[in-house]
């Protein structure tokens, strides 16, 4: 691997750890949407500091670029407030608005100054490692490295200060407020941390693609744990994992980084989706089968249950007549038959089935309930 | 006498341009609606954005670049991303807004990957993209009038014929369901409305904007009455007005985009029905309040 491969990826992995600590509070807070608001909305601040400075590297960018994100945040909620719009359409309002300013302003004033649209939307990972931190001539690497890592040390600060007051905001907001927590402050927080993880990384990914940075790995991780911290440390690594993977991806296609990062994010999701245990697609469908045949074999030994010592109990015990008397199909009923012998709830005697302890215990239980 | 010729061939295609554009807002100003009062307003931006590897694959195998064929594709993308955000949602713990935003983004993302396929072969220029994400009223034609006013009027022909139906999955859900409407199909049906209100937009506005055009006509309409009816067409109206004036005004300047301008528009008209709306709107109700404060003073006063 040659040296600007290594950088590249090291930017990717830091600023898929970055996105996704905030990500899970976002996921857990139902405010995911928030996020691709801020990413769209920093425009209008990202220009206007842009005009100031004239330098698209200036760190008044990412100051202005912040403060308009969390101004995007006051300003849905003072639309919530007023108690005429709903959240989502507070939010749908809102960036587009933002957003179309930006546009405006570019369009604009700075038709032939250099500030890319395209850029902006969609970042440009590969080109990343050429803009470089120099100090006293040595050579100290990309400065995207450098930013996204001290936003990433950043956010395990304040989540490691703060962990316990986001948790319990997070899951019991009214208690944290009864409790002195200042779940407000706490939101803030948290919505500042997001604006200028959002800021940070787009310059790497561009606005729409670090929505898949920030909700991607943590809604991954959310179908695997139930913990929080397990869930901090799984996102951490599934975004990892999935800027590694992207990475390499777009390399054997020759396609843009970021749109395979996202690709990645959406297939380890669909994987994890699928066969995680328990909550996986795989998982419901073999407890749905499951669940089926269980019940099948509880109405079989009820009905033998009901007939046991009885007269009729000859004729109603028949494995030849069973599927008259349950009503199923005749195949549905062999089947049953075996599942029930096989878990031992029946045993065969010539072409009557008889009942076993187990099969007796589980029936009269069945009845009971 | 030339120059006259040409001043009118300029009016000619901004008349165009413009009734493109109110056409548009009529459509989705009425659909959006809908996806307002069930708190999905996020959902256009998600089939918007989804709708690209669509567009994508759509031109992959057809090697065409005919706009039904482009457009038929990204419906069909952004259905399948709707399809899916509702199964994550149905099937999984995780809530609506996540499921939005990872298929809005990753679909996007997978869009992004595909693009950068074809411009690698080099038969696809580079404005594609830029369009999808922008839109490009200015190209709006006279063909284009003619496609969004069928396609628009069908959908909304469908959402009058099935009226009641959507009005009883709007407003109550759980009774609908209770007296056999099959909640699912209605569901979907309302889905693809949306999206081929979407899909038009996404010529005149862009992606990124397209949300707007939904919400905004129907947040402003919402304002002025409590009425299905009346909101339904308040919103068509408003959606047509911001359409006219948002053309109207980026064509007035050199260098001011349509889409956004458009999305302005409709943001004005929200700020104005937020706060001059009788009944609902902030300065009906510091009046009220400050009436309820006179009299409050008034009656304890007299004891």
């Amino acid at each position: 691997m040659e040296n600007p491969q290594i950088e590249i990826q090291l930017i990717a992995i830091v600023t898929a750890a970055a996105c996704a600590l905030p990500g899970v509070f976002l996921v857990l807070r139902r405010m995911t949407l928030m996020s691709d608001a801020i990413s769209h909305a920093i425009l209008p601040g990202i220009v206007l500091a842009f005009f100031l400075t004239e330098s698209l590297s200036s760190p008044l960018l990412i100051l202005a670029a912040a403060g308009t994100g969390v101004l995007t945040v006051l300003f849905v909620e003072l639309l919530q407030r007023t108690k005429l719009v709903k959240e989502d359409a507070a939010i749908g309002l809102t960036f587009p608005a933002l957003f179309s300013i930006g546009v405006i302003l570019i369009s604009r004033f700075a038709g032939n100054v250099h500030l890319d649209m395209d850029a902006v939307l969609l970042g440009e990972l590969a080109i990343a490692p050429l803009n470089r931190l120099k100090a006293f001539g040595y050579d100290l690497g990309p400065v995207a490295l450098y930013v996204m890592g001290t936003i990433l040390v950043l956010n395990l600060i304040f989540i490691l200060v703060f962990y316990k007051e986001l948790k319990l905001a997070t899951f019991d907001a009214s208690l944290a407020a009864a409790l002195g927590f200042a779940p407000t402050l706490i939101h803030y927080g948290l919505m500042t941390l997001v604006s200028v993880t959002t800021v940070g990384a787009f310059d790497a990914v561009g606005s729409i693609l670090v929505v898949a940075l920030i909700a991607g790995p943590p809604a991954t991780a959310y179908l695997m744990t139930d913990r929080l911290s397990r869930m901090l440390i799984l996102s951490a690594i599934i975004g990892s994992v999935n800027a590694v993977s992207g990475y390499w991806l777009a390399s054997l296609f020759d396609v843009s980084i970021a749109g395979a990062i996202a690709t990645m994010t959406l297939l380890v999701f669909g994987l994890i989706f699928l066969v995680v245990p328990n909550r996986g697609l795989i998982a419901i469908a073999r407890r749905h089968a499951r669940q089926k045949w269980e019940f099948a074999q509880t109405m079989l030994v009820i009905h033998l249950f009901n007939h046991e010592g009885l007269p009729e109990a000859e004729t109603e015990s028949a494995i030849a007549d069973l599927h008259e008397h349950l009503s199923w199909d005749p195949t549905f009923t062999t089947q049953v038959v075996r599942y029930a012998l096989h878990n031992r709830c029946v045993s065969q005697d010539a072409a009557q089935l008889i009942l076993t302890e187990q099969g007796r215990a589980i029936a009269q239980q069945a009845l009971v309930q | 006498m030339e120059n006259l010729s040409t001043l009118i061939h300029l009016d000619y295609t901004l008349m165009i341009v413009a009734i493109g554009a109110a056409l548009l807002g009529t459509v989705s100003g009425a659909l959006g609606t809908y996806a307002v009062l069930r708190r999905q307003s996020l959902l256009g931006d998600a089939i918007s954005h989804a709708a690209l590897p669509g567009i994508a694959i759509a031109f992959l195998l057809t090697g065409s670049k005919t706009p039904l064929i482009l457009v038929l594709g990204a419906a069909i993308a952004g259905w399948l991303g709707t399809l899916l955000i509702m199964s994550i949602v149905r099937l999984t713990r995780i809530k609506y807004d996540s499921a939005l935003a990872i298929v809005l983004s990753t679909f996007f993302g997978f869009g992004l990957v595909l693009h950068t396929l074809i411009q690698r072969t080099g038969n696809a220029n580079q404005a594609g993209l830029d369009t999808f994400l922008f839109g490009q009223a200015a190209t709006i034609l006279e063909r284009d009038v003619l496609t969004i006013g069928i396609l628009g009027g069908i959908a909304l022909i469908v959402m009058l014929v099935f009226w009641k139906e959507l009005k009883l999955l709007v407003f109550d859900e759980g009774f609908a369901a209770s007296i056999g409407l099959p909640i699912r199909t209605l569901d979907v049906l309302l889905t693809s409305l949306l999206v081929i209100a979407i899909v038009l937009g996404l010529q005149a506005v862009g992606a990124v904007l397209m949300s707007a055009m939904l919400v905004a006509p129907a947040v402003a309409a919402r304002q002025w009455t409590n009425r299905l009816r009346l909101m339904v067409f308040l919103a068509a109206c408003f959606g047509a007005l911001a359409g006219m004036s948002g053309t109207i005004i980026s064509s007035t300047a050199s260098r001011i985009p349509t889409g956004p301008t458009i999305v302005l528009c409709a943001t004005v008209i929200v700020g104005i029905s937020i706060t001059f709306a009788p009944n609902r709107g902030l300065v009906w109700d510091r009046i009220r309040q400050q009436r309820h404060r006179r009299n409050l003073k008034m009656e304890t006063s007299r004891y």
